[in-house]
């Protein structure tokens, strides 16, 4: 009875290291090194191929290097490497102490088994669940494009339902058939390749084309030449289409991001006209009320970011009313002085996150918001920037509702307009002036939020973008939302669109120089308010 | 208004003449303790010391600019940094080019940083700046002609007020952005630094260091007479008219951008030559000197010594300097929470910084209680 006890409670214990797939891989490996001949090595391995676990890939790649052995008492397999000299236990894939490689006996291959497993690796990859790696995989194949290899891809063509990898294996195959010695296979393949963007393939076409020194070229059939000819301008055409496109979406990026960083601005600065140097603090605190987050629920990172969004917009908010409460409020009329005193609250805010946290701190991205969305292959964008760049969006639309269809916006407008005439009409000024200051305050703890997915988290995090998103209030006109989204958008693109062919630093000068021009022709920027409240 | 007078220029306000005594008497104390009395003694003052007063008194001369601008003419710069730089890098090429064969990798023309980045030959701008004439000019004229091509830009479309603190603040942003990268031939990240002789004499060698103490105390001394004799003369009221009420100013038919450009211009001149007097005393110069923070920074001196009077500007750089040198080094922490704290305070309750609290005790006790002005 005991004895029966301690066999279950054995059995109970060892029951989640082995599973049925444990069991499948034993069964096999030790089919494989019992195995009399090669043909049988052979049928061995093919079902090791088949076998779903994370290990059998392992066993075939070492096998097929020489470096599967296995022990002559319970049969388990070990690799064994030479340089650095190591045994290592292929089922936990650790290094295996106390076992001498030379008390192991070696696998055996010959030719026609290697090529054989060859092919199974591949097929093995080529059947990955991840389509990156089968991607990976497939370039791996098309290395060496031999008979075999050309035959293991036209068969994943066959079933593989993923574009990117499917567009890899066609131009893969028809670069292939480039090599033929038919010269009408050669051009069936470049016309197959018409739609392709692929840059191997155009360095392959280009060779072609390009006489040698005696003036004869490589590809002998004038038809062939002509054609690829074509589709090597095709393929430059529309590269350069889609670069544009990605610089383009770039730039929208950015400027999304500015837009993201003004519109607080441009409600405290433009609205109140109350200028806050430390509104690239407040930013800083709503990316840090990310990291809070991920610390606080590391196993909700996925919602991480919603949930940031309204703690950030309430921690920024309130900061910013505290700062107008006790700071802005006292310095109404006095805007220079308003700037100085607000930047020693930068600095204050600054130095107490330095103190609690010196370096940049890792904010991670969830998974939904991560990785490229590709297009083809000279185009992805990735999903980070677009959800930005939606959002930016969403907020510029919300602050517009807010500002023009709510009893709050109504109050904000008046008050700017004509403080003493909305304060005779009983509107409480000074309560509309700490919410304006918080709501402002708390556009840019969300715009914090999203900066923690595109950017390093510091304590300099605010200084990098204050800069660039007073610009943007000054030239899209100082109280005007529209001007903000265009002029924010504008610099964007415009910095992106010059990146390329001015250097990014260089293209951020000549921003800002253009900036500075541009204020000479319009002093109030692109949307000028007009009227009465325009005489500051 | 009559002429200002050499008499009124010296003992008209009683803050400026106890300053032009003090800077007097400390110009030639200092040389004496520093050179006369032996090292062991307590009255000695060490080159260390003698050094970080000669510091000093370059970032009193750049207070006062940003004083003449700012508390006169109500032009609130975040970009002086630029300019007190630019005078800086104009000096530093010079003591770049003096190095000669004495640098690492002893290139007679070429400087160290230029060989380590395969310079071929000198960058056109470096021609010129092994003679000391030459950089003297370009100390005053750098500063000078950035000064006016941004100010008459800015100035003549009437870009004022906190746009244009803005836009200073960018101006200096976008340079230290230029001068970091390697291949605008200003040495990149690390500037210029590792200088051996200045005029042909050792830079380092106590003679040298007095030197370069007595032409920082002289900078200052004419640079504040010029500046108090502009803020009384005619141009001066005009300025602070300007300063009060713009508008009015230009209706009346004053042509407001001009006053404006020029003091600019020579508030700029005067930062460019505390920057060339600061650089071969502190023996380095780069980028950072460039950044936003050290603009604003001169300017929190300005405010705790008191806007529009010239011995509270220097005043304020020298306490708020002698703070951060005995705060940096002893709570580094808890300087920056220090500086910080100074913006908010000063601006809330000491608007017009430490001469505007004398000037208010001192009112106080002439005039009686009951009698107050309205």
């Amino acid at each position: 009875m005991r004895l029966l006890a301690w066999l279950l409670l054995a059995g109970l214990l060892s029951a989640p290291a082995r599973s049925a797939d444990d069991a499948a891989l034993d069964t096999v490996l030790t089919e494989l090194a019992r195995a009399e001949d090669f043909a049988a090595k052979s049928g061995a391995a093919t079902r090791l191929a088949g076998v779903q676990h994370p290990r059998a890939s392992a066993a075939l790649s070492a096998l097929v290097e020489g470096q599967l052995h296995f022990r002559e008492s319970d049969t388990r397999m070990f690799i064994v490497t030479e340089d650095p000299p190591a045994v290592t236990d292929l089922l936990t894939n650790q290094a295996a102490t106390g076992v001498a490689a030379d008390s192991l006996t070696k696998i055996t291959t010959n030719n026609a088994l290697r090529k054989t497993l060859r092919g199974l690796i591949a097929s093995f990859a080529l059947a990955d669940p991840d389509p990156e790696l089968r991607v990976q995989a497939v370039t791996e194949l098309l290395r060496s494009p031999d008979e075999q290899n050309v035959a293991l891809l036209r068969a994943r063509l066959e079933i593989e339902k993923d574009a990117a990898v499917r567009s890899t294996i066609e131009a893969g195959l028809a670069l292939a058939d480039l090599d033929s010695e038919d010269a009408d296979q050669r051009l069936a393949a470049i016309v197959a390749l018409e739609d392709s963007l692929n840059l191997e393939l155009r360095n392959r076409l280009e060779a072609m084309i390009t006489p040698d020194e005696g003036g004869a070229y490589p590809e002998p059939d004038q038809r062939v030449r002509d054609a690829a000819r074509a589709l090597v301008q095709s393929i430059d055409s529309s590269r350069s289409f889609y670069s544009t496109l990605e610089t383009f979406f770039f730039g929208l990026s950015t400027g999304s991001i500015l837009v993201l960083v003004a519109i607080g601005l441009a409600i405290t600065f433009g609205v109140m006209g109350v200028i806050n140097m430390a509104h690239g603090e407040l930013m800083m605190l709503g990316a840090y009320c990310t990291y809070a987050v991920q610390l606080m629920l590391p196993n909700f990172i996925g919602a991480s970011v919603l949930i940031a969004i309204p703690l950030a917009f309430a921690v920024s908010g309130i900061v910013g009313i505290l700062i107008q409460r006790f700071v802005v409020r006292y310095l109404s009329g006095r805007p220079l002085d308003t700037l100085l005193a607000t930047f020693g609250v930068s600095l204050i805010l600054q130095q107490a996150v330095r103190s609690y946290q010196a370096n940049n701190v890792p904010v991670q991205t969830p998974e939904w918001m991560s990785g490229p969305i590709v297009i083809n292959e000279a185009l992805s964008l990735t999903y980070n920037r677009l959800y930005v760049f939606l959002f930016a969006l969403l907020m510029f639309v919300l602050l517009l509702f807010v500002l023009k269809k709510t009893s709050l916006g109504l109050k904000v407008r008046a008050v700017s307009q004509n403080r003493g005439m909305a304060k005779a009409m009983g509107i409480r000024t000074e309560w509309v002036d700490a919410m304006t200051f918080g709501l402002g305050s708390g556009i840019a703890g969300v715009a914090g939020v999203a900066l923690s997915q595109l950017t390093n988290v510091g304590p300099n995090l605010g200084q990098a973008y204050i800069i660039d998103s007073f610009m943007v209030v000054v030239f899209g006109g100082v109280g005007n939302l529209w001007g903000t989204l265009i002029g924010g958008v504008s610099l964007g693109v415009v910095n992106k669109l010059l990146e390329p062919w001015a250097g990014a630093v260089t293209a951020k000068i000549l921003v800002l120089v253009a900036v500075i021009l541009f204020i000479q022709r319009r002093p109030r920027g692109l949307f000028p308010q007009k009227g009465r409240a325009a005489e500051g | 208004m009559p002429r200002t007078s050499f008499m009124e220029l010296l003992f008209g306000e009683r803050g400026t003449t106890i300053f032009l005594a003090v800077l007097a008497a400390l110009t030639v104390i200092v040389p004496v303790l520093h050179l006369a009395v032996p090292a062991d003694s307590p009255l000695h003052v060490s080159t260390y010391t003698m050094t970080l007063l000669g510091k000093y008194l370059t970032y009193a001369l750049l207070a006062v600019a940003v004083d003449l601008v700012w508390g006169y003419c109500g032009i609130l710069s975040l970009g002086h940094a630029a300019f007190f730089a630019l005078g800086g890098y104009a000096m530093g090429m010079y003591l770049m080019r003096q190095i000669g064969t004495r640098g690492v990798y002893g290139n007679p023309v070429l400087t160290d940083f230029m060989v380590f980045l395969n310079y071929e030959k000198l960058p056109w701008f470096w021609h010129g700046f092994d003679m000391f004439w030459f950089a003297g000019a370009m100390v005053v004229i750098a500063p000078g002609l950035l000064a006016l091509v941004f100010g008459w830009l800015a100035f003549r479309s009437r870009v004022t007020g906190v746009y244009l603190s803005i836009i200073t603040q960018a101006l200096t942003y976008a340079l230290q952005q230029a001068f970091l990268q390697n291949n605008m031939g200003f040495g990149g990240n690390n500037g210029l630094t590792d200088f051996k002789d200045i005029l042909g004499m050792p830079i380092n060698a106590p003679g040298t260091r007095v030197g370069l103490f007595v032409a920082s105390g002289v900078a200052l001394l004419l640079g504040y007479l010029a500046c108090r004799y502009i803020t009384l003369s005619r141009a001066g009221r005009v300025v602070n008219a300007v300063r009060d009420a713009e508008s009015r100013t230009r209706f009346i038919g004053y042509r407001v951008e001009s006053y404006k450009l020029w003091m600019f211009v020579f508030s700029a001149v005067l930062a460019g030559i505390a920057g060339a007097l600061y650089v071969p005393q502190v023996g380095i110069i780069n980028p950072s000197e460039f950044s936003p923070i050290n603009s604003i920074e001169v300017v929190i001196w300005v405010a705790v010594g008191g806007r529009a009077t010239l011995y509270g500007a220097v005043a304020g750089a020298v306490l708020v300097n002698y703070a951060k040198t005995f705060f940096t080094t002893a709570l580094p922490e808890i300087w920056q929470y220090a500086l910080g704290g100074l913006f908010i305070l000063v601006t809330l309750f000491l608007p017009r910084g430490i001469a505007g609290l004398l000037e208010f005790k001192r009112k106080r006790a002439l005039v009686p209680p009951q009698g107050a002005p309205a």
